[in-house]
Order: C-alpha cells, then sequence, then structure tokens
C-alpha cells in the first residue's frame, strides 16, 4: 500500500504568503479569544474544594443538589454532570472565613439529608498558594521548553531554522490555548503537560523537514531555496502524515477509551497534532524563506589555514 | 553490510530477556493480605510476633497462601477476600485486645501475587499511585515562621537567665518579630552583655542600637541557625506525623518531604479523610513527674486503694509504678531528645535539651531529690504511658538531661523518636487534599489500560497492512518498547499513576515515528533506484540522524516537565522521559537486529517485503 504518490514536488513555498495570512488570522483570533474569554482554570490553578459524588440508584438531581447547597450557605458553587448522568461534580471556590479543610466532609453532610444516595468518589481541596506555584511553575516550564529548544535548533542547524520552528510552535501552543478559552473547556495540569508535550512533539516535525533542507542544500546545486523547501516538504509529508495519524490513533484511543480524566488531556493533543502538522509544513517553511535561509550556510567554504603555504601544508 | 556481530544479538537478546523479567510482576496481579507491624516505636516485629501471628489464624482455623516476616512488618496472603477480613478481625483482637491503646497495626493490604524467584531478583510490580487505588493525599505546610517564634521566645527566656546568672543587669528583653530586643541603660552594661552572649549563644547575631539612656542589643538568628532550626522542625513534624499514622492502621503510608517547608502524606486505602485529619492535626504531650515511692503505697493502689495525688501506671516493660499528679515539666520545655551514650559507663543513653525555664525548674527538683525516682510519661489521647522511670543520681544544672540504665542502642533510639514525637515542633496546615474512592482508582485502571491497548493495536494493525514485514518488525520493535519501559519503571518502583499510563500510551504513539521514518527513508532509496540490501543499510543510517534530533526536542519538553512539574504531571514527566530514552533503543536497535536476522544474512535479495513502491512513470513492485 502507498498513499503518496507525487509526482514532483508540490509548490507549497508559492502560497506560503497565504498560508502565512491564514496563520496570522487564527493566532490573533486565540490571542483575542484568550483575553476577552480568558481559561477556564482548574481547581488546581485557582484553589478550591472539588466534589466528585456518585449517584448509584437514580441518575442524579442537579436542582436538588444545588438547592440543597444554597440553603446550607454555600455560594458561587458549580454543580454538573461529570461523564455520566450519576456523577456529579461539585465545585466550590476558596474562601477566607470558611474552615476549608472541613468543606470535604460538610457537604456531604448537607447532602446526605437534602440529596440523599450519594456516594464520595473523590474530593480534593487545593489552598490559595499551592495554585499560585503551580501557575508560575507552568510558565517557567513553558520558557524552559521554548529556550531549551531554540538553543538546540540554532546549536544543530541554524538560528533561522530555530526562530522559525519555535514560532510555529508556539503559535500551535496559543491556538490549543485559544480552543480551550472559546469553548470554555476546563483547563487542568494535565492539560498543561500536554501542551508541553505538543511543543516538544510539534518541533519534531520541524526538525524532520529542515533535515531534509539542509540535506537537499549540501546535494543538489542550482535549486532556488522555495524549490529547496518545497521538495524537502515533499519528500517528508508521507512520513508526517502517517506518524501524526499513528500518534492520533493513539490519542483517540485515550479520547474514546480513557475517560472524563484522559479527556481534555487528549482533546489537547489532538489539536496540538492537526495544527503541528500544518505549521511545521506551512508556517515554520515560510519564515525560514523569509528569514533568508541559503545554500550558503550550509556548504561550508574551503578553510584557510592559517600560515598554510601554497600547497595547504602547515611548516 | 546489514550484519551484527554477534555480541550485539547477545546484547539486545540480554536486555529483552531483562525486560521480560521485570515486567513480569505486573501481570500476576494482587493477593488480599493482612500485615502487622507495630504501633510503637518501641515495640518490635519480630520472628516471635511471626509465629504469634501463625498461631492465631491457626487456632481460628484460616488458611494463608503464605507468611512472612520483612522490614515493615509480618505479612500473610490469604486465599480470598473474605478470608482476609476474619483473619483481620482475630488478629485485631489477639494482638489489640484494647482497642483504646492499640499495640500492633492489624492493616488490610495487597500482595503481588509474583512468584518468590522474581521476588528475589528484586522484580517486584509498580506501585500503584493513589488515583489508581483509592486513597487519601494531604499536602501540608509548615509554618517555619511559627518554628522561629517558638525558638526566639525560648532564646528570650535563656538570655534572662544567662544575664542574671552573669550578674549583667538590663532592662527588659522582648521579642519584636524575629527579633529579641535588649534594653540597657549604660554602654558598659550593653558591652558587658555582648560579651556573654557572644560566648554563651553562637546562633545569634548580634547589632546595637540606640543613644544616651536608650540602649539596645538586637539580637537575630544567623542564617545557618534558621536553617537548622526549620530543618529540624520538618523533620520532627514527619516523625510525629508518622508516629501518628501507625494508628491509622495503613499498610503502605507514604510520608515525605516535598520542597523546604512541605510534607506530602498519602494513605492509600483509607477513604475516612475526617478521621484523618483529626488523627493528622492531634498533639501528644511530655511530662515528667516525681514517682510515688511512699513504702506500702504500691499495693494498697494494686489493691484498689490509691494514695490521693497519685495515680497508676505501666511502666514499659510491664512493672506497675505510682506516680504523682503534680507536673513537674511539660514537653513545651523540651527542645530537642537525641540517642547517644554515657560518658563514662558508655551506656547506651537519651540525650534531652531543655530550654532555660525547663533547664532551672529541672535544675531545682533534681538537687531536691536524689536518689528518687522521676518518671517520664508520654500523653495521648487522655491516655498516659511511663516511657522510663530513671533514679536521680546527682544535681543536675544546664538543661542537658541524659536518660540511660537498663537500655539498649535500639531502646535509647526508640525512647528519644517517641520523646521528640511527643508534639509538633511548629503549626501545620493542610494546603492540599485529595480522596479518591476505590471504584474510581479500579476504573482509572481499566481505562487508561483500555486507551493504551486500542491505541496500540489500531497502530499495529495500520503498520502491518502498510509496511507488511517491515511493519511487523516495527510493531514487535514497539512492543519492545513497551516491555523496557514498564521494566525500567517496575526496576526504579516508580509509582504508576493515571498521567503516567497516559504517557505510556503517548510516548508508544509517538515512539512508532522512529520507525516510519526509517521505513520510508528505505522505500525512498528503493524508489531512486538502490538495492535492497545498500536501501537497508542507508535507510537506517540517514533516518538515526533525524531521530536522534527529534527526540532531544520531545525530551528538552519532557525535561522541563519534570523540574516543575509536581504531582500528577510529574509522573507523566518521569514516563515520557524513560520512553523517549527506550525507544530509541528499541525503534532503532531491536528493529534493526530483526531485519538484519531476516535479510542481512541473505546472499542475494530480490525485493523487500516493505509493502508498495510506486514509482513516478511506472507502477512495477521494486
Amino acid at each position: 500500500m502507498e498513499f503518496f504518490r507525487i509526482r514532483q514536488d508540490i509548490p507549497f513555498m508559492r502560497h506560503a504568503l497565504a498560508f502565512n495570512v491564514i496563520s496570522l488570522l487564527t493566532f490573533l483570533l486565540a490571542v483575542f479569544f484568550l483575553f476577552s474569554r480568558g481559561l477556564h482554570l482548574s481547581v488546581e490553578f485557582t484553589g478550591g474544594t472539588l466534589i466528585e459524588l456518585n449517584y448509584a440508584q437514580a441518575a442524579a438531581d442537579l436542582e436538588k443538589v444545588r438547592l440543597g447547597l444554597a440553603k446550607a450557605g454555600y455560594t458561587d458553587v458549580s454543580v454538573q454532570n461529570f461523564g455520566t448522568s450519576h456523577d456529579v461534580l461539585i465545585r466550590l471556590p476558596l474562601k477566607a472565613d470558611q474552615n476549608t479543610t472541613k468543606i470535604g466532609e460538610a457537604v456531604m453532610d448537607v447532602l446526605s439529608k437534602e440529596a440523599p444516595g450519594a456516594t464520595l468518589r473523590r474530593v480534593e481541596f487545593v489552598g490559595p498558594q499551592v495554585g499560585k506555584e503551580l501557575a508560575e511553575n507552568g510558565a517557567l516550564a513553558l520558557l524552559l521548553v521554548v529556550i531549551g529548544i531554540v538553543v538546540y535548533l540554532a546549536f544543530r542547524f541554524e538560528w533561522r531554522f530555530s526562530v522559525s520552528a519555535i514560532i510555529a510552535n508556539l503559535h500551535d501552543v496559543i491556538i490549543i490555548l485559544g480552543f480551550f478559552a472559546f469553548f470554555q473547556w476546563e483547563f487542568s495540569l494535565s492539560v498543561l503537560a500536554a501542551v508541553l508535550a505538543v511543543l516538544g512533539y510539534s518541533v519534531n516535525e520541524s526538525v524532520v523537514v529542515f533535515d531534509r533542507v539542509r540535506e537537499t542544500f549540501k546535494k543538489t546545486r542550482g535549486l532556488t531555496t522555495p524549490q529547496v523547501l518545497d521538495h524537502a516538504i515533499t519528500s517528508t509529508i508521507s512520513r508526517t502524515i502517517i506518524t501524526h495519524g499513528s500518534t492520533q490513533m493513539m490519542v483517540l484511543s485515550m479520547l474514546l477509551f480513557g475517560g472524563e480524566t484522559l479527556y481534555y488531556f487528549a482533546l489537547a493533543l489532538t489539536i496540538g497534532i492537526c495544527f503541528g502538522i500544518y505549521s511545521s509544513v506551512l508556517v515554520a517553511s515560510p519564515l525560514v524563506m523569509w528569514l533568508g535561509v541559503s545554500r550558503e550556510q550550509f556548504v561550508k567554504p574551503k578553510r584557510q589555514i592559517e600560515g598554510a603555504n601554497e600547497d595547504g601544508a602547515v611548516v | 553490510m546489514n550484519r551484527y556481530p554477534l555480541w550485539k544479538y547477545v546484547i539486545i537478546a540480554f536486555a529483552l530477556l531483562l525486560g521480560l523479567v521485570y515486567t513480569l510482576p505486573n501481570f500476576f496481579g494482587e493477593a488480599p493480605a493482612v500485615q502487622v507491624s507495630s504501633a510503637k516505636a518501641t515495640l518490635k516485629v519480630d520472628e516471635k510476633t511471626r509465629e504469634r501471628v501463625a498461631g492465631v489464624l491457626h487456632g481460628a482455623g484460616i488458611e494463608d497462601s503464605s507468611l512472612f516476616l520483612d522490614s515493615t512488618g509480618v505479612k500473610v496472603r490469604l486465599r480470598s477476600a473474605e478470608s482476609q477480613l476474619q483473619a483481620r478481625d482475630v488478629l485485631e483482637k489477639q494482638f489489640n485486645p484494647d482497642p483504646a491503646d492499640p499495640q500492633y497495626v492489624v492493616a488490610l493490604n495487597l500482595l503481588s501475587n509474583s512468584p518468590r524467584w522474581l521476588t528475589s531478583l528484586h522484580a517486584l510490580p509498580m506501585y500503584l499511585g493513589l488515583d489508581l487505588r483509592g486513597g487519601v493525599h494531604f499536602l501540608l505546610q509548615v509554618d517555619m515562621k511559627g518554628a522561629l517564634t517558638k525558638r526566639l521566645d525560648s532564646i528570650g527566656a535563656d538570655l534572662r537567665t544567662l544575664l542574671r546568672d552573669k550578674n549583667v543587669r538590663h532592662a527588659g528583653i522582648t521579642r519584636e518579630g524575629e527579633r529579641v530586643i535588649i534594653r540597657f541603660r549604660d554602654g558598659q552594661t550593653r558591652n558587658a552583655a555582648r560579651t556573654v552572649l557572644e560566648d554563651n549563644q553562637p546562633d545569634l547575631l548580634l547589632a546595637e542600637q540606640g543613644e544616651g539612656d536608650e540602649l539596645r542589643l538586637l539580637a537575630t538568628l544567623k542564617p545557618a541557625a534558621i536553617k537548622r532550626i526549620q530543618e529540624f522542625a520538618v523533620r520532627q513534624n514527619m516523625t510525629t506525623l508518622s508516629n501518628r499514622i501507625n494508628e491509622l492502621g495503613v499498610a503502605e503510608p507514604v510520608i515525605a518531604q516535598q520542597g523546604a517547608d512541605r510534607i506530602v502524606v498519602q494513605l492509600p486505602g483509607v477513604q475516612d479523610t475526617a478521621k484523618a485529619k483529626d488523627i493528622l492535626g492531634r498533639t501528644a504531650t511530655l511530662e515528667i513527674r516525681m514517682v510515688d515511692e511512699t513504702p506500702g503505697a504500691l499495693e494498697a493502689a494494686q489493691a484498689g486503694q490509691l494514695p490521693f495525688g497519685s495515680e497508676l501506671y505501666v511502666e514499659r516493660g510491664g512493672l506497675p509504678l505510682l506516680v504523682k499528679k503534680q507536673v513537674v515539666l511539660t514537653g513545651d520545655r523540651l527542645t530537642d531528645a537525641q540517642p547517644g551514650f554515657d560518658n563514662q559507663t558508655h551506656e547506651p543513653a537519651v540525650h534531652l535539651t531543655l530550654d532555660s525555664t525547663g533547664a532551672r525548674i529541672f535544675k531545682d527538683v533534681t538537687r531536691d531529690n536524689v536518689g528518687k525516682r522521676m518518671a517520664i510519661v508520654l500523653i495521648e489521647k487522655g491516655k498516659g504511658e511511663v516511657v522510663t522511670a530513671p533514679v536521680i543520681r546527682t544535681e543536675i544544672a544546664g538543661g542537658r538531661v541524659q536518660i540511660s540504665g537498663r537500655m539498649s542502642t535500639v531502646e535509647a533510639n526508640d525512647t528519644a523518636l517517641l520523646l521528640r514525637a511527643g508534639s509538633l515542633a511548629a503549626p501545620m496546615e493542610i494546603i492540599e487534599e485529595r480522596a479518591i474512592g476505590p471504584s474510581l482508582g479500579a476504573e482509572n485502571i481499566e481505562k487508561g489500560f483500555h486507551s493504551t491497548l486500542w491505541g496500540f493495536a489500531a497502530i499495529a494493525a495500520f503498520m502491518i497492512v502498510y509496511y507488511v514485514l517491515f511493519g511487523l518488525v516495527s510493531v514487535i520493535a514497539l512492543a519492545a518498547n513497551l516491555l523496557f519501559l514498564i521494566a525500567l519503571l517496575s526496576m526504579l518502583q516508580a509509582t504508576l499513576t493515571l498521567p503516567g499510563i497516559a504517557a505510556i500510551a503517548l510516548t508508544l504513539g509517538m515512539a512508532i515515528d522512529a520507525n516510519v521514518l526509517i521505513n520510508e527513508r528505505i522505500r525512498e532509496e528503493l524508489r531512486n533506484g538502490s538495492t535492497p540490501q545498500a536501501a537497508i543499510h542507508t535507510g537506517y543510517e540517514r533516518a538515526f540522524g533525524t531521530i536522534l534530533d527529534s527526540n532531544v526536542t520531545t525530551l528538552i519538553a519532557g525535561i522541563a516537565l519534570l523540574i516543575f512539574g509536581s504531582g500528577p504531571v510529574r509522573g507523566f514527566a518521569v514516563v515520557h522521559c524513560l520512553g523517549i530514552l527506550t525507544s530509541l533503543f528499541s525503534a532503532v536497535v531491536v528493529s534493526r537486529a530483526m531485519i538484519n536476522l531476516l535479510y542481512g544474512s541473505r546472499r542475494k535479495v530480490e525485493s523487500l517485503a516493505i509493502g508498495q513502491i510506486w514509482k513516478p512513470g511506472n507502477t512495477a513492485r521494486a
């Protein structure tokens, strides 16, 4: 079986400008949603209490749970189904005046009267200082990944490659965040892990293309830079699609079978993988072109050794 | 050119064998078990306890499938969950006749079913995280400021005594924030005080302030001293916590320091968070009292006539003891307790350090009671226990007290621990709490397992259809990668969590990339007209550089997560990083070895079973 039967190089670079404009628009849109709607941060980041209940007998009556909690004086409570209609997730914000460490038991007490039949499945309480630290550490991790990748690629290839790879992939990250902001999906620690994993993973993609670009520059003469890029992308496109397809199969399996806990993790990965293909091929490569990559940067000129005589031998 | 030397095959075979052996224990599952361990630091579980457990179970007619003693206690593997509960009840009744004062922890546990030869190779199954087995997790913040102010308060008291002893007249000592301020009326006294303090209080940093008759000496703690106090506070709080947790009857509690001032407590299998929190927050106190040695009083007390102002206690070792109700000293005055040896007799001893007020009281009491006995009583949950009741030999001044006599080194260690563990060195606050029900844990395992299984199956099916024999080789290499990864995690005794399982799945999904790169490259070489053998050779050679580069970038992301991640994210990162390393080996070396075995030895290879190779211009197969 062979999916890709490409007779000649596809002229990706001819449409480079169009792709970059599309990317810029999506990027700006994502930034806009990030600022206008903001991320729906999980309890891990904001601090607060999370309680998961299971009503084994019948579907949970969310209204009853809400009313019961309101009666007991819990305001600002979010009550929703979690996965199935039998499972309920209650989120309580942090309050200075409440004894936060006892909230889990207090809520169960209230519910055993107001909406009986529930069993406690999970309680999570996160204090305010922990949440703040997590957010800070998340940002630091992102920064470290970006610096690490830029330095490695600059060392291994050329600064032009490293700059365009990191721009392309940060664009992916912002777009994932944009999706989470637009749909108000819950942004938890595991989603953050997924975002960072995507960053490392989709840089792969750019690396594979760049590797080919370097090789083509070294091997063949007389091709223009856009032609070299087209050739590199075309000859790696089958691998790109197959690899991402395989990874996506695994992620899809998590999305389907992983349950609620892994759902958003897998979702972030899915978006990351789809945009990863797009950005590394159609964002990073044009950027490299705009930054002015050329054959001379890869073919080393013959070194002149100081003090060498005509024959090249050092005496 | 596609041949490996023998040693390479041997190494690969050895790695696979090792992987298999260390992965195996994870497949045997777990058997219900009961674990008997000591609830008191002073009580050791030994061979005798093992025999006693065996005797009790035999007497109750409960059959066990194995019974052994290890470093944590006596463990009994049972045939069913039902007999597990029976055994627990019987053992609890026999080992803790008084439920209010448990001597042993009898806890339900799960033990790996893996055969003994695996266990003796240290091939143990991975430890399951709380999200997979259910339980409670607490993150406690130690109030360092509290520990420091407590210490400064006692330093303030020390200074007062010290200056009085040296006849230096000050105009008041107060603590303001994190410094102690000593006031003086004239410079000469201040200088005298300064010399005294510098000689006697090496932990203090002194600064002068004020003019005229409003002179002050500011004393702050040196950074090294602050560090020592904080480390001590965390260590002592951890000791206290582990003593208290023993009472919950948890089989494998985790108590670990996180960062400079935090303590993680994980209690697998515990559902009752309220009780757990009560026990974590409880305080125990230590009291020093005099022993009532009036002739005949003890006999009268044992007969039921308790003399006024005295209480009957049982000393450790079982001897009854009559102790006066009046408290000489409380544990608040104790700043440290360390095991050691007597300077003269070289007997094992416990060295106590009292603060200045405590030292003064102790000096007075010992001077007045030479030759009499004093009892050290530990009070927990309103119940007292005499830890030891030594005879006072001489007056003891200076706040350094030594308890010795009739003690083994182990007992000295235990007593010191017990005395230290009496109370918390600094207040603590729960800043994170997570409780996961056992059913949720089982569900999480199932979900994680299914995601990985179906994802793997889908990838395998696709690879075999698309790349035929090379696809099969890639799938076997991927399976080897899974094997190595799980073996490595088991060897490291890593804790597997749901994010960890997700990382395994994701790593597998990403690891196939290396094989896709190789296979595509081989196809390309064939397309360009290389001979099959040359195509294999150059395909692997060329793809390796790319594989290395792409894995390094992924590794960078993994390492960043490892450094900055906490809790579940760190679990994810560990698996992710290890998975990248194992995938490099399996995708490149293991798959190459298989291909070499298949094709390398053949003299003439007509074609490679790598699926259809389409060449522009014709549709012939290569």
